[in-house]
């Protein structure tokens, strides 16, 4: 083989496989949270409510695509007139796939202005990111967007540097 | 689902200015064949470096600005000796690594801002320390947009020849060179990386995979390892000649201290 | 020694305007799932809540968790209503925590 990225990439895939089937040896249940932890996380956070959640409202800025899922950026907006009579009280975010499916619950109230937030967040691959936003009557809206994260070959190896 | 071809151009033409636009942001990261690893990035993490606030290099930077004034006991402040860093750093980290009269080899930034150190009395600084990172980002951060310009002849000579020499080497169980990626490969992928020319106009980085900043003796050893070759340690001469080589070889690229990287 | 925090507050606002403010902590954020190369993980330690103060009254808060970046950031609004202080306050689960502050003066 003369081509030494061809070379590097296949030893690499090869050790990747190796580390992955470890990781999962290793941590049943935790390398990759699944539905059962999203289903966890949504089930304390938000309860029966979520039942009732309608779907909307909710603009979720994420890329399409991250390079790194160490750090993704992440803005919130949800539509609201942000009143004392009429405002959004708590912005709830998920990955469901991440180990622990909850990112961060923001609580806020008419002084706020915006509902709105915005925030680096960690992504451990491609997933479903879901935001849940409260209403000052207790009722849920819902929205979700997929994001594809990309990993490159020596970001998979466990280096000491 | 039809629509008004006037629309359609209209789109095309916006789209086209949007990608005329994005080249010309670029352009100040190119400097002749030489592109800054600020181009390989996607836009969100060129836009977490450019965004003054959002770059965490920037709380380092920061860090630096308090320590540069802070006198250790017995001894003289950055400020006391140098002044205003705007001023007096303006441009040194484009020229570093440098021959040093009193080392009589070629040092890197850190080095000199442990030398400083040493005549303050003052213990040097750990490499990939909170405070010798925070220091050198705060000095870096001072040549900002500056063309990297690093002598390479008269007693540096030897040292850039030296340097030349291990980036051209090819080492550890994979068999590779820094060039063999850096050159030979430029623009082609790691599974989903694309390589850059590896250049270092903008260290020390905070870099994604590290959650944190990082020196350029850092980089090199973690590219050592990535390749399954030993590493020399951080500070070691044989760092010091790569760095110097691989600073030439961004001739003219922008100083951008702290660059943000995958 | 003490984290290095960064604050964006407008130095000026008029009143009932909706003003930015950011925040920045220099932080591991370490989720408990890193190995270190000897094999073991490095335990949890994080960020775990953030407060923004206007004038002593609570106007936004943030439960943190692991999935937060390293350096958490972060970006949201307020409503202009008087001079005065904001405040941004960091609790960490070693049970420190941090506090910066900017005054703004609203027209």
């Amino acid at each position: 083989m003369t081509d030494p990225l061809l070379h590097l990439s296949r030893r690499t895939a090869l050790t990747s496989l190796g580390l992955g089937a470890l990781a999962v040896m290793a941590l049943p249940g935790a390398a990759q949270a699944g539905d059962a932890e999203m289903e966890a996380a949504l089930r304390d956070l938000i309860g029966p409510a979520r039942a009732s959640a309608k779907k909307g409202r909710i603009l979720i800025d994420l890329p399409a695509l991250a390079e790194s899922g160490n750090s993704v950026p992440l803005k919130v907006s949800v539509e609201s007139p942000m009143t004392p009579a009429d405002h959004v009280k708590r912005i709830a975010i998920f990955a469901d796939r991440n180990p622990r499916a909850l990112i961060m619950d923001v609580t806020l109230g008419p002084r706020a202005g915006r509902a709105e937030v915005g925030t680096n967040i960690r992504l451990s691959g491609t997933q479903n990111v879901s935001v849940y936003a409260q209403m000052n009557d207790g009722t849920y809206w819902t929205e979700t967007r997929n994001i594809q994260v990309t990993i490159g070959a020596c970001d998979s190896l466990l280096l000491r540097f | 689902m039809k629509r008004p071809l006037a629309v359609s151009v209209v789109g095309l033409l916006l789209a086209a200015a949007g990608i005329a636009a994005a080249q010309q942001d670029l352009a100040a990261y190119v400097s002749g064949d030489r592109r800054s690893g600020f181009t390989f990035l996607a836009p969100e993490t060129r836009a977490l470096q450019t965004d003054e606030f959002r770059n965490p290099g920037m709380l380092w930077v920061e860090e630096g600005e308090r320590l540069w004034s802070v006198a250790p006991p017995g001894g003289q402040s950055c400020a006391g000796c140098h002044k205003d860093a705007a001023v007096s750093m303006k441009g040194v980290a484009a020229s570093y690594p440098a021959y040093d009269e009193e080392q009589k080899h070629v040092i890197n930034l850190e080095q000199q801002i442990n030398q400083c150190r040493g005549r303050q009395k003052q213990p040097a600084l750990a490499w990939e320390s909170r405070e010798l990172l925070a220091l050198t980002a705060y000095v870096g951060r001072q040549s900002l947009g500056m063309p990297v310009a690093v002598k390479i002849d008269g007693p540096a000579a030897q040292s850039f020849a030296r340097g030349k020499e291990e980036y051209e080497m090819r080492r550890g169980q994979l068999d590779l060179s820094c060039a063999a990626c850096h050159e030979s490969q430029v623009g082609a992928k790691l599974r989903a990386e694309v390589i850059s020319q590896g250049q270092m106009n903008g260290f020390p980085i905070y870099r994604q995979l590290w959650q944190t900043m990082g020196s350029s003796h850092r980089m090199i050893a973690w590219c050592n390892e990535a390749v399954r070759a030993e590493t020399y340690p951080a500070g070691s001469q044989e760092y010091v000649d790569l760095e110097l080589y691989a600073k030439w070889r961004g001739r003219g690229l922008p100083v951008e201290t702290p660059a943000v990287r995958r | 020694m003490a984290a290095a925090t960064r604050i964006r507050v407008p130095a000026t606002a008029r009143r009932g305007e909706i003003m930015e403010l950011r925040a920045i902590i220099m932080h591991p954020m370490e989720n408990g799932f890193r190995m270190e190369t000897n094999g073991e993980y490095v335990p949890v330690h994080i960020i775990h809540t953030f407060v923004c103060r206007y004038n002593g009254a609570e106007v936004f808060r943030a439960r943190l968790e692991p999935g937060i970046a390293a350096n958490p950031y972060l970006a949201f609004t307020t409503r202009a209503t008087e001079s005065g202080t904001i405040e941004f306050i960091w609790l960490d689960d070693d049970g420190t925590f941090e506090v910066a502050a900017a005054t703004v003066e609203v027209t």
